[in-house]
């Protein structure tokens, strides 16, 4: 073997991780969200189930909580959706909704169909917040601990396996 | 009507990128002496082609063609004209197509000035840019096409994204593309020596200037993209190891080695298959750049585009082309032996241990920046690698490089004689010591150890590079361009040391609520909230604050940082407000209102931080004064003449 083919080498196994992560690059996020460990953006955005209240952030200050980003038109929210109800149900964290770019009645039908898991509502329906939270898809969550300092980003569906096995561990880790 | 003209335009221009491929490769293959004359209307031709096409998306942008999809996605017709302008290179489809149109120029700068070169070795260059002319432009047509219609179309767009709204990103991607591509030229110019099987001084001699202008071109881009980062991002950074600026930084160090190494194969005919190896990575990575950002393997604030898709496309066209070149060098580069020797400490082993200590630094950098990607495909779960890890490793291979640049200056070719310079050496680190040391002690009060290295290195890189050239005025000799660029880029990297340094070790930083009329003390600077107004922009609408700063209780300047709604978008934007100086820049932020009308704010003073981008335009300047040197203007028969006799000289045994 020969010492110039060194560089070939290095270049073929540089392709190979390439091709790997692109293949994987559409089912998840590589980078850690720039986020994390971040002041969870501040928003202030109109209450979807109160006619002309308003869901402000920093209401939430104080209390872990899980801002929930969901549509109706999102096929994978309604499998989320037991999921959020019986986190709701535990008690540990406040379930935040963001309704991303939604039409308000259809949300509302939504909720009363299928239980509502949220806390409160907000209707983000240019998706202006979601573009602070770096959100390009439903369903997003951001858990945010009482500091207001996002801890965990999950992007696609939240399970009640990943729910238990990573964040409960980093609420009750922390919150003792 | 006008997109659909440039679309044609494209289209037409890469079949004559095509030709001129396969005429530039095959001519000389065949000694078809016709062929290789017909690379020449293909080169001229793609760059009208090109530059027609590139008019069609301004004009698009200009006239808000709303119809096109990029216009209606990147551009509105709110938005002040520059702006429009620069939206058509803001996005990915317009970037691409500014690529190739950037290479075409390049490409038609290369067949205009090399009529001095033998005519095979010119079309095969020309023939590898063609290549890769081919590449980006089935890459713009197949899956990124500016040209791109809505049906049916919109009534206005969408907007820029109002971070890239300003002056210094308007001009920054392009500098950068032209530094980029500029690489392509000393990639072709390595693939046709490859081609040849013949690697000559000559060679170096032709590729330097080239190799010179590309670099010049990506450091003055780098440092706009930080002095960019640094004022409209809002937070005072210059330099975040971001994926990106990484993948900017690394073609920016192995082009730093090429140039380096170039000059020892140009001057002394030694680390031929190394240069070769060097111009073929420098490229690669400035490839590597382009598909890090654009194919959205990679999450950041620079990645506005996202498409796997397009990731499959490029990966092709990196292993055709990177794939291509590196087994060329398999099977030509053993044959490239170099005859001459060198001592230990001559200059040829300092400009070897420059491209070792550059290499490595490129590596930290590379390893930094692909570990997330390692550990995902190896299933080790997402991780991100920053600051922590980039800023002491970086460290070392750069400390002792800026050591070497000062003793390397000393040193001369092929024989070892550091003895009858060793009174300079020394010299001129005391006098770096006492200068540093009165610079600290003096104005900075310091204690810390990276502080007092920095500083001193710099200073001692300062002075080192002033001792050959004010030797030269004192026995009246002239001082040809090629040095007095070197002592130009020199004295530049050690201003950006000292100012990186200072600025890293000196600055002040406070995050505070204040209400109107209180006031914060960071050093000798007190900074005084006088209260905000509304304001309006052309398409946003601000709150502006009022900041008066004053320097032991003397009046030194006002700061309006503000707060920036923009209406299309509704986002939301600080944009700091600077306060420039040669001593130190003073910076202030505008946050949140935190009620009562107390609002938070971050206060900032860097000192000397003026001088990294000075140290930068040194640089750059430097780069560009190299360029103008005689010896590469100089007829081919008496360099040939030159580098016969040279070579002539070469002692026994190579080390190389």
């Amino acid at each position: 073997m020969n010492r110039f083919a060194l560089p070939l080498l290095a270049f073929a196994l540089l392709v190979v991780v390439f091709g790997v992560s692109l293949k994987r690059a559409p089912e998840k996020q590589f980078v850690k969200s720039a986020l994390i460990g971040k002041l969870a953006p501040e928003f202030s955005l109109p209450d979807l189930l109160t006619e002309g209240a308003t869901v402000k952030s920093a209401t939430f200050k104080g209390h872990w909580y899980l801002l929930n980003v969901w549509g109706t038109w999102c096929v994978e929210c309604r499998a989320e959706h037991q999921t959020l109800l019986d986190i709701q149900q535990g008690g540990k964290v406040a379930v935040v909704g963001l309704n991303y770019k939604d039409d308000d009645t259809a949300a509302r039908q939504w909720l009363t169909e299928l239980g509502n898991p949220y806390t409160a509502v907000a209707v983000d329906r240019e998706g202006r917040a979601a573009i602070d939270y770096g959100v390009y898809g439903a369903p997003e969550s951001f858990l945010v601990n009482p500091q207001g300092v996002i801890v965990h980003k999950v992007v696609g569906v939240i399970t009640p396996d990943s729910w238990r096995s990573t964040m409960l561990p980093l609420i009750d880790g922390v919150s003792k | 009507m006008i997109p659909e003209i440039g679309q044609y335009a494209m289209i037409l221009a890469l079949l004559l990128a095509a030709s001129q491929a396969f005429f530039g490769i095959a001519g000389p293959w065949k000694g078809q002496q016709r062929w290789m004359a017909a690379v020449y209307p293909a080169v001229a031709g793609q760059f009208v082609l090109l530059a027609l096409a590139f008019g069609c998306l301004i004009w698009s942008f200009v006239h808000n063609d709303f119809s096109v999809r990029m216009v209606a996605g990147h551009s509105n017709s709110a938005l002040p004209v520059y702006y429009r302008v620069a939206a058509a290179w803001g996005n990915h489809e317009g970037s691409l197509l500014f690529w190739v149109f950037v290479l075409s120029i390049w490409t038609l700068a290369v067949a205009s000035f090399s009529n001095t070169l033998p005519k095979a070795f010119v079309a095969r260059v020309l023939g590898v840019l063609g290549i890769i002319s081919v590449g980006f432009l089935l890459f713009s047509l197949a899956t990124s096409n500016p040209f791109e219609r809505l049906q049916p179309g919109l009534p206005d767009g969408v907007d820029l994204n109002p971070v890239l709204q300003d002056f210094g990103l308007t001009i920054h991607p392009p500098m950068l593309y032209v530094g980029y591509v500029g690489f392509s030229v000393a990639f072709a110019f390595a693939c046709a020596a490859m081609l040849e099987g013949k690697l000559d001084q000559v060679w170096a001699r032709w590729t330097r200037p080239w190799t010179t202008v590309a670099w010049m071109f990506l450091t003055t881009g780098i440092a706009l993209g930080s002095w960019w980062a640094y004022y409209e991002l809002g937070w005072g950074g210059y330099w975040a190891w971001d994926p990106v600026e990484n993948s900017i930084l690394m073609p920016w160090l192995l082009g730093t080695a090429l140039i380096h190494s170039l000059a020892v194969t140009d001057k002394r005919g030694l680390f031929k298959s190394w240069t070769l190896l060097l111009a073929i990575m420098a490229f690669s990575f400035c490839l590597l750049a382009t598909f890090m950002v654009r194919s959205g393997v990679l999450v950041s604030v620079h990645s506005f585009a996202a498409d796997p898709a397009r990731g499959i496309f490029i990966l092709a066209f990196l292993v055709l082309t990177i794939g291509g070149a590196l087994t060329l060098y398999v099977w030509r580069a053993p044959m490239l032996r170099s005859s001459a020797g060198f001592d230990l400490v001559s200059r040829e082993s300092f400009l070897l241990f420059n491209n070792i200590l550059l290499v490595i630094a490129t590596a930290v950098v590379f390893g930094g920046t692909m570990a997330p990607f390692f550990a995902d495909v190896l299933g080790l779960g997402t991780m991100s690698v920053g600051a922590p890890y980039f800023n002491p490793t970086f460290m070392l291979p750069v400390l002792p490089l800026l050591a070497l640049v000062s003793v390397g200056t000393f040193s001369r070719w092929k024989r070892g004689a550091l003895g009858e310079s060793r009174t300079r050496i020394l010299g001129s680190l005391a006098l770096a010591v006492v200068l540093g040391l009165a610079l600290i002690v003096g104005i900075y009060g310091d204690r810390s150890l990276l502080g007092p290295i920095g500083v001193v290195l710099a200073l001692w890189i300062v002075v080192t590079s002033l001792v050959d050239p004010l030797d030269r005025l004192r026995r009246g000799i002239t001082i040809p361009a090629s040095v007095l660029g070197m002592t130009l880029a020199h004295i530049g990297l050690g201003v950006v040391t000292l100012g990186i340094t200072t600025m890293e070790t000196r600055m002040i930083e406070r995050d505070v609520a204040l209400a109107p009329g209180q006031q914060i003390e960071l050093g000798r600077y007190a900074f005084r909230f006088e209260g905000v107004e509304d304001v309006d922009g052309p398409n946003y609408a601000a709150t502006r604050a009022r900041v008066v700063v004053t320097h032991d209780g003397k009046p030194e300047t006002v700061l309006f940082p503000e707060r920036r709604n923009y209406l299309v978008q509704q986002q939301a934007l600080a944009e700091a407000s600077l306060g420039v100086g040669w001593k130190r820049d003073l910076l202030a932020t505008l946050g949140e209102e935190v009620g009562k009308g107390a609002w938070s704010f971050r206060f900032q003073v860097r000192p000397l931080m003026r001088y990294v981008w000075f140290g930068a335009a040194l640089m750059s300047l430097g780069g560009f004064l190299a360029t103008l040197d005689r010896r590469y203007r100089r007829r081919k028969e008496a360099a040939d003449e030159r580098a016969a006799a040279i070579s002539g000289e070469s002692l026994q045994g190579g080390r190389a």
